[in-house]
């Protein structure tokens, strides 16, 4: 008689069946569902398994069986460390929201050098001076950013054209490093520009305060140029002449660059990433046009549908992750950021997929005029006349006053997706977002009704379009996981 | 081969009262003479300095000193300057505990556990064994600060309770510059309050390394051979990580741990991403090993694809994965930058085959115990 005991003797759940954890399912295409847990971990299974599974009579031995118990959908009498895990695992996933508002954009103008047609804010394309934010402005905007508690703060100047401004970027920077000298806490600093008006000043103060730039890069020379024109039709040469200047003199990995989609692009996705390339990026964010500002009037976002833009995001993904299996690496960086939420515990920070929503949490604006915005969008929304999401001014209210506001208070409640129709039984919940001002610019409603909403049907797409890839090929899998914890 | 005790020292001379004692091995004739008379001389040439308290004499003869002389076989030429050895006059019997050359040196705390592996190369015994802690607490202030690191191991260490803090803290104390290694299966840390309390030592350079065998607790509960071992195991890890000890998780493959490695290997970047190293152990041919032969041994040519892909989940998820214990010529070679030479030198052996092979010098080799079973498939690798 050995001393040893055999595995059934350790097999509990041979005797006690088990019970189901949190799920939510989803039909992927077909036969196929995919299942997430309240941390986002995923298992695609056939309708009959799930079934089984659902019921209770999915049986220990089976691969389905052993795939959900490892990843916590189901418990059993072997072990109830699972819960523990479970608990661990969602707080790491909520920790993030305890820092409150890290990203405090400030807009240094309104005036602009480009006059860009899907342009989201207005531009004022003169010199007056009264669409510049003043110092007056910039110490009440400082002192509520100082009041989060927040222990990384990230102040990142926008325009208009930021470097119109330059003068008072540099008031601002001093300032909050004079005033950081003894909070010590993680400051960084954005300018937002593109790149046309980059003077030795401008260069000069990123590299004395270590300011990351950040500009925009469209695509090859003629579609940059007809999205972005500017007197002498020089956008395209002036911002790769930029980039190559703050490479040279700031380093390699001080600029960032994003493009924006409009009709023109949607044929030419391959020239975009090939450009993105070209100069050097190691990556590239393929976005969507958002429905605000200029690109509503001038009829833009009508200009191409969903699934046109769906075929452009695909066909890019597609052909970049073929870049990555020949030995390329480049990433596609919102699918990068969603295989956050799909693959690792981490919660990733990006404002528009966070629930509940990012708005006047995640990031707040204090616009030129001292107006306090929940999002870029609601500012953007408000050039077009719709100024619910002003949720204060610096100069007439408190920071109580502007971030317990009751729009924003009543936005971020109403539309929490795990409790929104719809969105708290969607498999793709953990992964989503909610938003609020997108929702209420396009169906004046904070929530939606997601069937119709282009942000329901973008994400979800997306999401779908993500597990079947690195569900079918091994290999791409390995691709997403990189990209996931990059 | 080397043998750390024997019971055919031969002392002589008038020897001190005592049952055993702890002393220092000097082969440096200008030691300090304030310092001599506590430490042992290893005799290797004529001269023979004064004042030392001890005089050993491997494999030579006996010459007359002004105090106690201890002889012994050829088997301790290994025997250098800052050696820590255990003297036990009364039973003719010394034993090295600590060897200053060693990469590294293991301490046995205990041989009692309270898991039961069927892979366990160092089979667990009931016994009372505490003397072995005060030996250890009488040779840590004798080892020589500069030493990068000791590991405690069993037995299951932390079943000394109190005894094992004891020891901790000792090597904090006396040791301030060396990593401390715990080799444990964590079961003990599951009561947060013990866990605390390591944590509380705050030893500047501590690890635990703990072993979780399977992403499904009754796998795990099997190989260790404990109804509920698993859930303490994760439970120990998780207040380590709360008190801020880290944690090292140690995999040994076979045949019950190798069909779900890189489920394994998701499983702990979903749950337990904070480690600081993943170590993937080939198995030893030694202790219980070789009675369940049958229900480990699986041939590592058979899961080279799996270890190759558990290494690359845990390499993505930016994990530090090293693998030991394993042949070159068995492993992916896209993998080879995570295998390491951890077999102690001198464990470490080689096969005929491995004779014309070109990576020798960079392959980890056998331990002495794989005569009894080694994979059908090591093949020189060629230049």
């Amino acid at each position: 008689m050995s001393k040893f005991q055999a595995l059934e003797r350790y097999e509990n759940s041979l005797k006690s069946g088990y019970r189901l954890l949190p799920f939510r399912f989803t039909q992927l295409s077909g036969d196929d569902y995919v299942l997430s847990n309240l941390v986002g971990e995923f298992v695609v299974l056939k309708r009959s398994v799930l079934n089984d599974f659902s019921k209770g009579c999915l049986l220990p031995h089976d691969p389905a069986f052993e795939e959900l118990k490892s990843k916590h959908f189901l418990i059993d009498d072997d072990s109830s460390v699972v819960v523990d895990l479970l608990a661990l695992k969602l707080r790491t996933k909520l920790a993030p929201l305890a820092n409150f508002t890290a990203l405090h954009l400030f807009v240094t103008t309104l005036r602009c050098d480009h006059s860009c047609p899907y342009c989201q804010v207005s531009r004022a394309n003169d010199d007056r001076q009264e669409f510049d934010m003043s110092e007056e402005t910039a110490l009440k905007s400082i002192d509520l950013a100082f009041r989060s508690p927040s222990q990384v703060l990230k102040f990142e100047f926008q325009g208009g054209e930021s470097l119109l401004n330059l003068n008072l970027i540099r008031f601002i920077i001093e300032e909050v490093k004079r005033r950081n000298a003894e909070q010590r806490r993680d400051i960084q600093f954005v300018i937002a520009t593109n790149l046309a008006l980059l003077s030795d000043e401008a260069i000069e103060l990123a590299r004395q305060h270590d300011v990351l730039i950040s500009t925009s890069l469209d695509g090859p020379e003629e579609l940059h140029n007809r999205n972005r024109p500017r007197p002498g039709n020089d956008s395209y040469k002036r911002t790769i002449e930029g980039i190559q200047r703050v490479r040279r003199e700031l380093g390699r990995d001080r600029v960032g660059a994003l493009m924006t989609t409009t009709a023109a692009s949607l044929s030419l996705v391959r020239g975009i990433i090939d450009e993105y390339i070209a100069q050097d990026f190691r990556g590239i964010f393929l976005r969507p046009l958002s429905p605000y500002g200029f690109a509503i009037k001038t009829k833009f976002y009508q200009a191409y549908d969903q699934s046109k833009w769906l075929e452009f995001y695909f066909e890019g993904l597609d052909y970049i992750i073929d870049l990555n299996l020949k030995g390329f690496g480049f990433t596609e960086y919102y699918a990068a950021m969603v295989l956050r939420k799909m693959l690792t515990p981490f919660q990733p920070g990006y404002v528009d997929l966070l629930s509940p929503s990012g708005a006047g949490v995640a990031a707040v604006v204090y616009n030129y005029d001292g107006d306090v915005y929940a999002s870029d969008e609601s500012r953007m929304l408000a050039e077009m006349g719709d100024k619910r999401f002003c949720i204060g001014n610096v100069h007439s209210n408190t920071y109580e006053e502007i971030f317990l506001n009751d729009t924003l208070l009543e936005a971020l409640e109403s539309s929490f997706a795990a409790s929104v129709p719809m969105c708290s039984w969607c498999a793709f919940e953990p992964y989503c977002g909610a938003d609020p001002v997108f929702h209420h610019a396009t169906q004046s409603d904070f929530v939606g009704k997601k069937p119709l909403s282009a942000f329901c049907n973008r994400n979800m797409s997306v999401f779908k379009g993500l597990i079947e890839r690195m569900n079918s090929r091994p290999e791409v899998r390995e691709i997403f996981e990189r990209w996931a914890y990059m | 081969m080397i043998v750390l005790g024997t019971q055919s020292a031969r002392y002589s001379g008038e020897i001190p009262v005592f049952e055993r004692r702890a002393v220092r091995a000097s082969t440096d004739p200008y030691r300090p003479e304030a310092l001599r008379k506590r430490e042992a001389f290893l005799v290797n040439g004529d001269s023979v300095p004064e004042g030392f308290g001890w005089y050993i004499f491997v494999n030579r003869p006996v010459t007359a000193v002004n105090a106690p002389t201890i002889e012994l076989p050829s088997d301790f030429d290994f025997l250098a300057d800052g050696d820590v050895l255990r003297l036990t006059p009364t039973k003719n019997s010394l034993r090295v505990l600590f060897r200053r050359n060693a990469s590294v040196n293991s301490f046995l705390l205990t041989e009692r556990c309270n898991n039961f592996c069927l892979m366990c190369s160092q089979p667990p015994r009931n016994v009372n064994d505490g003397w072995i802690v005060d030996e250890i607490l009488e040779a840590l202030p004798l080892i020589d600060t500069d030493v990068p690191e000791i590991m405690f191991s069993g037995g299951e260490p932390t079943l000394l309770g109190s005894r094992f803090l004891d020891l901790v803290r000792a090597c904090k104390s006396y040791l301030p510059r060396t990593a401390l290694h715990i080799l444990s299966n964590g079961r003990s840390f599951s009561d947060p309050a013990f866990a605390k309390s390591l944590g509380d030592i705050g030893h500047h350079d501590i690890m635990v390394g703990i072993p979780v065998y399977s992403d499904l607790a009754h796998v795990h509960d099997y190989v260790v051979q404990a109804d509920g071992a698993y859930d303490e195991t994760i439970r120990g890890i998780l207040n380590l990580k709360q008190t801020g000890v880290p944690v090292e998780i140690r995999i040994v493959m076979h045949k019950q741990t190798v069909p779900r490695l890189s489920a394994l290997a998701e499983f702990l970047t979903r749950n337990l991403l904070f480690v600081e190293h993943v170590a993937l152990m080939g198995l030893e041919m030694t202790g219980f090993t070789k009675a369940n032969l049958g229900d480990l041994w699986v041939d590592p040519a058979d899961y080279a694809e799996e270890l190759k892909r558990a290494v690359g989940i845990l390499d993505r998820a930016k994990i530090k994965t090293s693998i030991y214990n394993s042949q070159l010529c068995l492993i992916d070679r896209s993998i080879w930058r995570f295998a390491r030479r951890s077999i102690s030198d001198w464990k470490q052996e080689y096969m005929p085959e491995c004779q014309s092979c070109a990576v020798m010098d960079q392959c980890g080799g056998f331990f002495s115990s794989a005569e009894l079973k080694y994979s059908s498939h090591i093949q020189p690798i060629p230049c």
